[in-house]
């Protein structure tokens, strides 16, 4: 126990050269092994909730009417500008309202077209308060797990003292026993538990977690259900993982990713490009009224819209991105959001967003593509010897193994043989051990029978005066072919069979891989077993590639390969061992369950600890970019439609002959612009749900894509405006609202 | 027949113009990429001028550098006019403001000319300010370009500017200008240092009588007119050494010399699409942008064909029936009624289109498809009176220059749609779920912004001073009609400015002439410094910008291609580049399209006549 990190290692290593099973320390809990049958997928730990949830909404109305001070408006520049519109339409109502200024038009529609801009500019404010309510109730969920505890920390004497969680330092041990709620982050360094994680995970089933190896990782919060262990906390107070993950889901709002920042920089030049279309109008309107004064021979000039400032703004408004704009820093926070629903918490947005931009996905075999255990499938009988022989004979030297591996041949024995695999009282079990990389059993009559790796028995045999059949390299060679694990069974000096291990693929990997290829990501299976059988299971499993024989160097050195030709590579990965690959790699996933040097390396953590998460990493990054793309895309081609609706109105007064130009045949100048107004408003809080849950991200390559979601947002965002305020006309004038 | 006639002229020119880019284009990479053996004389320039590889800041100081000392070397040359040689009749001095403007002008390739050559500059002026110009602000687009390109794939450096400039002038636009001009010798525009030359009139008296009773002969303006000519057009200037410009007998003579001057325009631009692509090593990329160009300039091309040469002078056909219009009275509530007057036909015949101010030795249809091409390539000559087209088939020119991007002037016009590019797969480019990417390079904060940068210069210098003048006695002094063909002209005006094309609208007075002129144009010397500023913040802020961009873009990682990634290679993304161009440009300038042609079209008639 005290040697755990050494053996560890080996033990990692060893497995990763293709040593067929080995023999640990029976842990007194297992952690339920997973049901093949059901598909995978992650377990939320916060449901994805109702978009409108009364509280949450009823803070983010609140938090909408907050943010309408200048200086906090002033974070969003394109909501900035059409504040400041609403406030000089204000200024001008109140300089009317006093007789300051005539118009041809009423002043109730100076009014309504002022309400709708403060509108545009609180359901912007809205959209991005709802995304924030939301992520704080996650935060809040997760701040319940967080609150002090009483620890009990190891002195250098030994002696046990009760001092509160907020007093722990890094480096201090403290002691936790059953029942007991884990003070603070740290790792397990003495003893074996099992832990209840459901309030960071929400997965109710306890998880084993054990001194040394990749599973020493625990959470302050988590709930220790059995056995005592000793844990070294690693965080300072108050930066614990829970702690982060608060401040990194709070501070979303105000943290920008790369990609945002350089969005945020085009929708503002947008903005300044349609207010230098929309300024230079007002002297050319006067320029058509006054020449229209002469033409007609009147003596005052024909008044227009094109003129009145009012209607200019309500026209800026309409054509600056103001959906995109209000809609932003919401599709931000929603995607943070989304990775945290799927359990993962993302170190930052620029992270989740990078995420989509993958190119090679590196999965471990382990835990991945196959169920985390080998099953023992065949018994092949070698010479004089049946099969149930050699059933019987690797039964007996795995009776006493725990390990999944060595189980699922005693199971395979009783099955077939429908007998118990008995064994002789006074036998005695030899464990496995790294050296021999062979486990066995001497029977009381003085056999040894000995089951392990085929170059570890050979040698056994040949030490023991036995000769090797000659088929038997063959043999062992075509069960490898076949992406089995050959173990051989011997009996003193003479080879008895093969125990075919096979791995059992995970259900549905293929069309994972296959989605995953359709996305333009390239899967690598990493694997310590050797190339034969790595790439027939690799080629059962349907990834692109592999690394087989894999060491922590050669995983560095393939993504550094990667990397140099320009791609961008995602791994998961949970030792410490994968800490340097991690680092490396462009998004690193940890698992929660892994060990803090893991966890450090990567961007984003796992809190399920499943090795599938990347894809949905992947996917909720692409989302994340499409829902931007999409969202802008359908802003700018608005504006198309409500050019047609506005410019006939501005210059119906002296121009009345381009009424041509409003196909839409809105009611009058009036109606046309509140129409506009009113649509480019509603439009808003209608894509909220879209903004929040995405648009939802289709592997079909990157060209059919585009061209889907031109179709839709593009073209669509052309047409619906054209039907948007045909419609809000209709209805305004069949309410009489307008004139 | 009749089919054959409006068509046959614009289809051969794209054509021609089309075939024609493939090898020029080889042949310009393989100079740009410096993989030929100069001669030993040129190989002693080349090494002189080459001052090492530039960075591109380096590359930009050399060009501003560059453009500097032109500029004060055109200015002297017309400054001095009156005592520089070559000036028999001791032409003098023009008035400052329109030194300042024709300067900038030719030094920015716009050759919007606030004077008229003939009158107004003597030959030293026409070869030292006028060639000279053509030659070399022809060659810096053409330069800028080249370094972007280098830039984008990443080299160590972005070449040098002056050996650029000399392999531009010396290894393409003086062989080709050289046989181009050898082609109008033949059709009869004249090569020669002679001013003028006096010829009795076949009727009598026809330019009158002088006091002693003598009858007066016409004198006709001579020159170098073949050498100008030719790299007038293949430079994409548009400067003309006639006030006239292609229209003028000894700049464009015959039918011939109008398919050569057309073609020469559209050469260098078309082929610098597909030099974009060899140098960068993605030619399909290169081709699909060429497409969406061509498509873009059938477009306009089609357009004013459609509205000028096949459809009658609408001031002649007139208004059949009386139309009425309802509108909000500005003094009193309810409406007043305004009626618009049928207006009878003139007896004109009208079955071959609209043909006032057309040159009817180069066909119908040539003055529309010169008007539409000239705009596209922003090159800026005409050879008919665009103040003529029809209203809405001066749509047509407008929409060239507010693009900007059809094609282009040479090296500017793919600079421009490299703008688009960028914009358009920065916005929609994200709808593949990637950051978007061009070549393979991410594209940030720092790229959108000199993107933006450089496509808001644009639309502000349109826009703002058409604004102004329309409000103020600037323009509303200037304008030959008030109402919306006046707004045209203003707008015209700063369209051709901006976009660097140089062609206009005539009918504004904005000649000032020489300093002591009788009759100045009213608001020529406002005219002169606004556009003149215009043309020079249009210039530079759109080349420097996207020097800028493409050394920030070419020192990224390059992300290899992948199924998940933007094809720059396919329809789709020509359809996307198309979309982008046609939505934002008409985002900008579908208000003023409104106010100016389109109203004067859908207006009675006489409208603003």
């Amino acid at each position: 126990m005290k040697n755990h990190p050494k053996i560890i290692t080996l033990e990692t290593t060893q497995e990763l050269k293709g040593v067929p099973y080995m023999s640990k320390e029976v842990p007194k809990i297992l952690k339920p092994a997973p049901d093949p049958g059901m598909p995978p997928g992650p377990t939320r730990r916060v449901k994805p909730r109702g978009l409108l949830e009364k509280e949450t909404a009823k803070v983010a109305i609140k938090q909408a009417f907050i943010t309408l001070r200048p200086d906090l408006q002033w974070n969003n520049p394109v909501m900035f500008v059409v504040e400041i519109g609403a406030i000089l339409t204000f200024l001008y109502i109140i300089e009317a309202a006093l007789g300051g200024s005539e118009s041809q038009v009423p002043i109730s529609y100076f009014i309504s077209l002022d309400a709708w801009l403060f509108l545009t500019v609180l359901f912007a404010n809205f959209a991005t308060a709802l995304a924030e309510a939301r992520g704080k109730a996650q935060a809040e969920s997760l701040r319940k797990a967080r609150h002090d505890t009483i620890a009990y920390r190891l002195n250098q004497t030994g002696e046990i003292q009760e001092v509160s969680s907020t007093a722990l330092r890094p480096g201090d041990r403290v002691v936790v026993k059953a029942g007991q709620t884990i003070p603070g982050d740290g790792e397990i360094v003495k003893g074996i538990a099992s832990v209840d994680e459901s309030a960071i995970t929400g997965e109710s089933a306890p998880v084993i977690r054990e001194a040394g190896g990749d599973r020493s990782g625990v959470t302050g919060g988590t709930v220790l259900l059995s056995d005592s262990v000793v844990v070294e906390i690693t965080s300072e107070t108050g930066e614990s993982f829970l702690d982060r993950m608060i401040a990194l889901v709070e501070g979303a709002i105000r943290q920008r990713s790369p990609n945002e920042i350089a969005l945020t920089l085009v929708l503002s030049a947008f903005t300044l490009i349609f207010l230098i279309v929309v300024i230079p109008l007002w002297p050319m309107a006067w320029n058509a009224e006054q020449y229209m004064m002469t033409y007609l021979g009147l003596r005052a000039p024909l008044k227009s819209l094109g003129t009145d400032i009012p209607t200019l703004i309500a026209l800026l408004v309409c054509l600056i991105p103001t959906t995109i704009g209000a809609l932003l820093a919401a599709i931000g926070i929603a995607g943070m959001d989304r990775a945290l629903q799927a359990n993962i918490i993302a170190k930052s947005g620029k992270a989740v967003e990078l995420a989509g931009d993958i190119d090679v996905v590196l999965l471990d075999k382990t835990g991945t593509i196959t169920i985390g255990n080998r099953n023992a499938t065949t018994f092949m009988p070698i010479g004089k010897y049946s099969a149930s022989d050699v059933g019987h004979f690797a039964a007996m030297a795995s009776s006493a193994d725990a390990t999944p591996e060595g189980k699922s041949i005693v199971n395979l024995f009783e099955s077939q043989n429908s007998v118990p695999a008995n064994v002789p009282p006074a036998a005695n079990f030899i464990p496995f051990t790294a050296q021999t990389r062979m486990s066995g059993i001497d029977l009381p009559d003085g056999r040894r029978i000995r089951k392990g790796a085929p170059d570890a028995v050979i040698q056994f045999v040949q030490a023991n005066g036995g000769s090797v059949p000659r088929e038997l390299g063959e043999l062992v060679n075509r069960v490898a072919s076949q992406g089995a694990t050959p173990l051989l069974v011997a009996e003193e000096n003479s080879i008895v069979g093969l125990v075919v291990l096979e791995d059992i693929l995970k259900p549905h990997m293929s069309e994972r891989f296959e989605r995953l290829r359709r996305m333009g990501l390239r899967t690598v299976m990493i694997t310590g077993d050797n190339p034969l059988t790595a790439a027939t299971i690799a080629k059962r499993a349907g990834v692109d590639d592999f690394l087989a024989e894999a060491t922590p160097e050669t995983k560095l050195a393939y993504i550094k390969k990667e990397q140099t030709g320009g791609k961008l590579v995602a791994m998961m990965g949970d030792g410490t061992n994968d800490a340097p690959a991690l680092a490396q790699a462009d998004i690193a996933l940890a698992m929660n369950a892994g060990t803090q040097a893991a966890k450090e390396a990567a961007n984003m953590v796992d809190l399920d600890s499943d090795p599938t998460k990347l894809i949905e990493v992947v996917e909720i990054g692409k989302q994340l970019l499409v829902t931007r793309g999409s969202l802008t895309t359908f802003s700018i081609a608005n504006d198309v439609a409500k050019y047609f609706a506005i410019i006939p109105a501005l210059f119906a007064g002296t121009l009345p002959w381009l009424k041509i130009i409003d196909i839409m045949h809105l009611h009058s100048p009036t109606s046309a612009i509140l129409s506009a107004v009113i649509f480019n408003a509603l439009i808003i809080p209608a894509l909220i749900p879209v903004a929040l849950k995405g648009v939802r991200y289709r592997p079909l390559g990157a060209d059919a894509l585009l061209r889907r979601n031109m179709l839709v947002w593009g073209l669509g965002g052309v047409v619906l405006p054209f039907i948007g305020i045909k419609l809000i006309d209709v209805v305004m004038v069949s309410l009489h609202l307008v004139s | 027949m009749m089919f054959l006639q409006v068509w046959l002229l614009p289809i051969a020119l794209l054509a021609t113009a089309t075939i024609l880019a493939f090898p020029l284009s080889r042949y310009t990479a393989w100079i740009m990429d410096g993989k030929y053996r100069p001669l030993p004389v040129f190989r002693w320039f080349e090494k002189r001028l080459d001052s090492g590889p530039q960075n591109w800041k380096q590359y930009a100081g050399s060009l501003l550098l560059f453009n500097t000392l032109m500029f004060v070397f055109s200015f002297l040359v017309l400054a001095l006019q009156p005592w520089m040689p070559l000036n028999p009749d001791g032409k003098t001095l023009l008035a400052p403001s329109t030194i300042f403007h024709s300067v900038i002008s030719f030094m920015t390739n716009t050759d919007l000319q606030h004077y008229s050559g003939e009158q107004h500059l003597s030959n030293f002026s026409q070869i030292f300010f006028g060639i000279f110009n053509l030659f070399f602000s022809a060659a810096i687009g053409f330069s800028a370009l080249s370094a972007i390109i280098r830039a984008l794939r990443s080299d160590s450096s972005l070449g040098n500017f002056f050996l650029d400039m000399w392999r531009v002038v010396v290894y393409m636009f003086v062989p080709l200008a050289f046989v181009i001009g050898l082609i109008f010798i033949t059709q009869g525009s004249p090569m020669t240092l002679q001013t003028s030359h006096a010829v009795s009139t076949l009727e009598p008296g026809a330019m009158g009588t002088r006091d002693t009773g003598e009858i007066k002969k016409q004198n006709i303006a001579l020159g170098p007119v073949a050498a100008f000519e030719s790299i007038k057009m293949l430079g994409t200037n548009g400067g003309g050494f006639y006030g006239m410009n292609s229209a003028h007998p000894f700049e464009n003579p015959t039918g011939l010399s109008n398919f050569f001057n057309t073609l020469a325009m559209m050469i260098f631009p078309f082929a610098l699409v597909l030099m974009y692509g060899r140098m960068l090593g993605r030619f399909k990329h290169s081709l699909v942008v060429f497409t969406v160009m061509l498509v873009l300039m059938t477009g306009t091309v089609v357009w004013s064909i459609c509205f000028d040469t096949l459809k009658p002078n609408p001031g002649i056909a007139g208004q059949s029936t009386e139309r009425n219009y309802e509108i909000p009275s500005a003094t009193s509530p309810g409406k007043v009624t305004v009626t618009l007057p049928a207006v009878a036909s003139l007896p004109v015949d009208q079955h071959l289109g609209n043909l006032e101010g057309r040159e009817m030795r180069f066909g119908t249809s040539a003055g529309a498809t010169f008007a539409a091409l000239t705009t596209d390539v922003t090159c800026g000559a005409v050879n008919a009176e665009a103040d003529s087209l029809n209203p809405i088939a001066a749509l047509s020119p407008m929409t060239g220059m507010w693009l900007n991007c059809i094609f282009g002037g040479k090296g500017v016009g793919m600079i421009n749609m490299l703008m688009f590019v960028i914009i358009g797969i920065f916005i929609a480019g994200q709808m593949v779920g990637r950051t978007p990417e061009y070549l393979g390079k991410k594209i940030g904060a720092r790229e959108v912004k000199y993107a933006m940068l450089a496509v808001l210069v644009h639309p502000v210098m349109i826009l703002m001073p058409t604004g102004l003048f329309a409000a103020t006695s600037w323009g509303l002094q200037a304008i030959s009609n008030p109402g919306a063909h006046g707004l045209s002209q203003i707008l015209y005006q700063f369209s051709s400015a901006s976009a660097n094309n140089g062609s206009a609208f005539d009918g504004l007075g904005v000649t000032y002439g020489f300093w002591n002129a009788a009759h100045p144009g009213p608001s020529a010397a406002a005219f002169d410094i606004a556009t003149g500023l215009t043309m020079v913040f249009s210039r530079f802020i759109p080349i420097i910008a996207p020097i800028a961009l493409a050394a920030s873009l070419g020192a990224k990682r390059s992300s290899p291609f992948g199924l998940g990634t933007l094809r720059d290679d396919s329809f789709t993304f020509g359809f996307l580049l198309f979309g982008t161009v046609v939505i934002i440009g008409a985002l900008l300038f579908l208000p003023v399209a409104a106010l100016g042609p389109v109203a004067e079209h859908l207006g009675p008639i006489p409208f603003g006549g």
